[in-house]
């Protein structure tokens, strides 16, 4: 957050475009233009929008991974503590550890810890819930949910500049360039 | 044969109709899903639709009461056929609710756009229908105050579950598919209920939807995420959808009774369970596009393709019972080919005749592409299929447990009032869900839709 930055207390620079066409062609211009502090809003998901400011990576495959690892896990290592250790039943002479037994388990609780992992991973790297957010400051951005597309270049940008940042967005074509206030 | 030829000699394909109609914007297709809740007034139909289902739900209320304060002997469940309508009724519940699963996600990775419009109420179906499944073996336990016993837990009686015993597999497989189509529901709901909250008149209505889409803002680097885990969740429910049938055909097939024991039954159940999924997809969509006149996003392709993989799924449980019959006669087994004679002449011949009448002789019509257009013929086939599906988990519960292997424990089955009072209430249960779901929340999920537009599509320069 760029509190005490800007002496306006300004979040960013926000142009509104008609589609995800101009808005991709936006977002990529900004990006080469030096911009890295910016972030594209669409209502359903645009991934030449995602490459263009330069979100290229995630690491929601690691993440879910490592909790379906975990979940296999401790479901195996859960079975096995009950049926080996404290509480071994001797079911039709098989052996204590009838682990072909044990698999659907196992198997079910690996599916878990990846969905939970999924789940919680994806809205805790996206900080969410949040109860606020300077972008929706703007009237207009209640769009974006439903057909408006917009590109935020943010006051903590090191090339931000409230002038010539606010001359660059207009030279994009957009139908409206309009300030977040923090 | 030379496939060049083949090819060449190919009728030409048939003009498919589109999967959205023509015409739609991003504007037209939020306000046409927004405005159903949000501000148009709620359809006749839907409150004559919500009497019934909630007059059920009353009868189910009202059998459950008698069923805890007399105990579980008031249904027809006796020795030796102890499982009955509890257990039919949940295979039947658990198996339609695989559709939906199948639908949000294995045909996501088949990028089957299709998809889009009819996947959010799939799953809101398959919630639904893993609620009404759950309640049958709770009830059938007699005691479902206790139904925690079944968890590993710590207890001061120092005994845990047996994990060799598919009974416990089942409560695995069952709660944790309940709990992955929860998460892959929501997720799905997150930017709509964000388009809720901006599109909201009421004060209260745009806090509550403000509170669920918990801060949702359509940023790219969040999409990124979202996409990724969406992906790897419809990863992670393909094999687990497949499981869970499973493991509830284990419940069956692990026991040595006679028409059980077999290994067909694992695939034979789970198409079983997409085929009257998907007979229940219809028996849902058909009503629901003509009571929020959704004809423009629910289109007469999704209702052929849905008929289309409930033949294909018809056919492998065609397989299933053709191969039953073959292994009971091939093994040799004196029980295994009574059995088998025991359900075409047997007590309980009626039934299976007439689940092979619902689900191998009339969905064949299918076939037919006028059958597939009409959208009458759709709804009462579908409806055959799931009385077909319901017969076919009787005919292998009763018929194979009023005859087993010692002729001095052979018994009969018959339901009682409260058997039926309980099976028809969790049709009231699932309805008035369903209902209020449709009242409540986006029935299409309006970001993917907005995907198939032709505006959505990016051309690189």
């Amino acid at each position: 957050m760029s509190h005490g930055d800007t002496p306006t207390g300004l979040y960013g620079l926000m142009a509104e475009f008609t589609g995800p066409q101009s808005l991709v062609h936006a977002a990529e211009h900004a990006y080469q233009a030096g911009y890295r502090k910016l972030d594209a809003y669409s209502p359903f998901p645009i991934e030449e929008a995602m490459e263009a400011i330069g979100a290229h990576h995630t690491r929601m495959p690691l993440i879910v991974l490592l909790g379906a690892i975990t979940g296999g896990l401790s479901g195996y290592l859960l079975q096995y503590w009950i049926n080996v250790i404290d509480y071994p039943l001797n079911i039709g002479g098989r052996p204590l550890l009838s682990w072909p037994a044990f698999i659907i388990v196992t198997f079910e609780l690996t599916i878990l810890g990846g969905a939970i992992a999924a789940v919680v991973g994806m809205l805790l790297a996206n900080g969410l819930p949040l109860p606020y957010h300077p972008v929706f400051n703007v009237p207009r951005f209640s769009q974006v949910t439903q057909d408006g597309f917009f590109l935020c270049i943010e006051a903590a940008d090191p090339n931000f500049d409230r002038k010539a940042t606010e001359a660059f967005l207009h030279s994009l074509h957009p139908t409206a360039v309009s300030e977040v206030p923090n | 044969m030379e496939p060049v030829a083949q090819i060449e000699t190919l009728p030409e394909p048939p003009q498919e109709s589109p999967v959205i109609a023509p015409g739609q914007t991003f504007a037209s297709v939020t306000a046409k899903i927004s405005n159903a809740v949000l501000v148009d007034p709620t359809p006749l139909s839907w409150f004559a639709a919500f009497a019934v289902a909630a007059l059920l739900l009353a009868m189910f209320m009202g059998a459950v009461t008698y069923l805890l304060l007399r105990g579980v002997g008031i249904w027809g469940i006796n020795v030796p056929v102890a499982w009955g309508f509890a257990i039919i009724n949940f295979v039947w519940w658990i198996g339609i609710g695989h559709a939906g699963t199948l639908i949000s996600a294995i045909l996501h990775l088949f990028h089957q756009s299709w998809r889009n419009a009819i996947n959010r109420f799939a799953e809101a179906m398959t919630l639904f229908a893993v609620a009404c499944a759950g309640m049958f073996p709770l009830l059938h336990m007699g005691r479902p105050w206790l139904f925690y016993w079944m968890f590993p837990y710590p207890s001061t009686m120092q005994v845990w579950p047996q994990f060799r015993s598919p009974l416990v597999w089942d409560v695995f497989a069952v709660s944790t598919y309940a709990t992955v189509s929860l998460l892959f529901w929501f997720v799905g709901l997150i930017p709509d209920l964000a388009t809720y909250r901006d599109r909201a008149q009421r004060t209260w209505v745009k806090r509550l939807y403000g509170v669920l889409a918990m801060g949702w803002r359509g940023s790219a680097r969040h999409w990124k995420r979202y996409e990724s885990a969406y992906l790897l969740l419809a990863g992670l429910a393909t094999p687990l959808v497949l499981s869970v049938h499973t493991v509830v055909s284990f419940d069956f097939a692990v026991a040595n009774m006679p028409g059980w024991h077999t290994t067909i039954f694992p695939p034979y159940f789970v198409a079983g369970a997409i085929y009257s999924g998907f007979a229940m997809v219809l028996v849902l969509a058909i009503p629901i596009r003509a009571m929020y006149n959704m004809h423009a996003l629910i289109t007469p392709r999704h209702l052929e393709n849905c008929a289309k993989v409930m033949l294909a799924t018809g056919l492998v449980v065609a397989y299933g019972y053709l191969f039953e019959g073959f292994a009971g006669w091939y093994g040799g087994n004196q029980y295994e080919i009574y059995m088998i004679h025991n359900r075409l002449v047997g007590s309980y011949a009626p039934f299976y005749w007439s689940l092979l009448t619902c689900n191998l002789l009339i969905p064949q019509l299918l076939w037919l592409r006028k059958i597939r257009k009409n959208v009458l013929a759709l709804f009462l086939i579908s409806i055959v299929v799931l009385v077909g599906m319901w017969l076919e988990r009787f005919v292998i519960i009763v018929t194979s447990l009023h005859r087993d292997f010692l002729p001095s424990s052979w018994g009969h089955y018959t339901a009682t009032r409260w058997d039926w009072a309980v099976f028809i209430g969790t049709l009231g249960l699932f309805f008035t869900l369903m209902l209020l779901f449709l009242r409540a929340l986006p029935m299409i999920s309006i970001a993917e839709v907005k995907m198939l537009l032709p505006a959505a599509k990016v051309e690189a320069e």
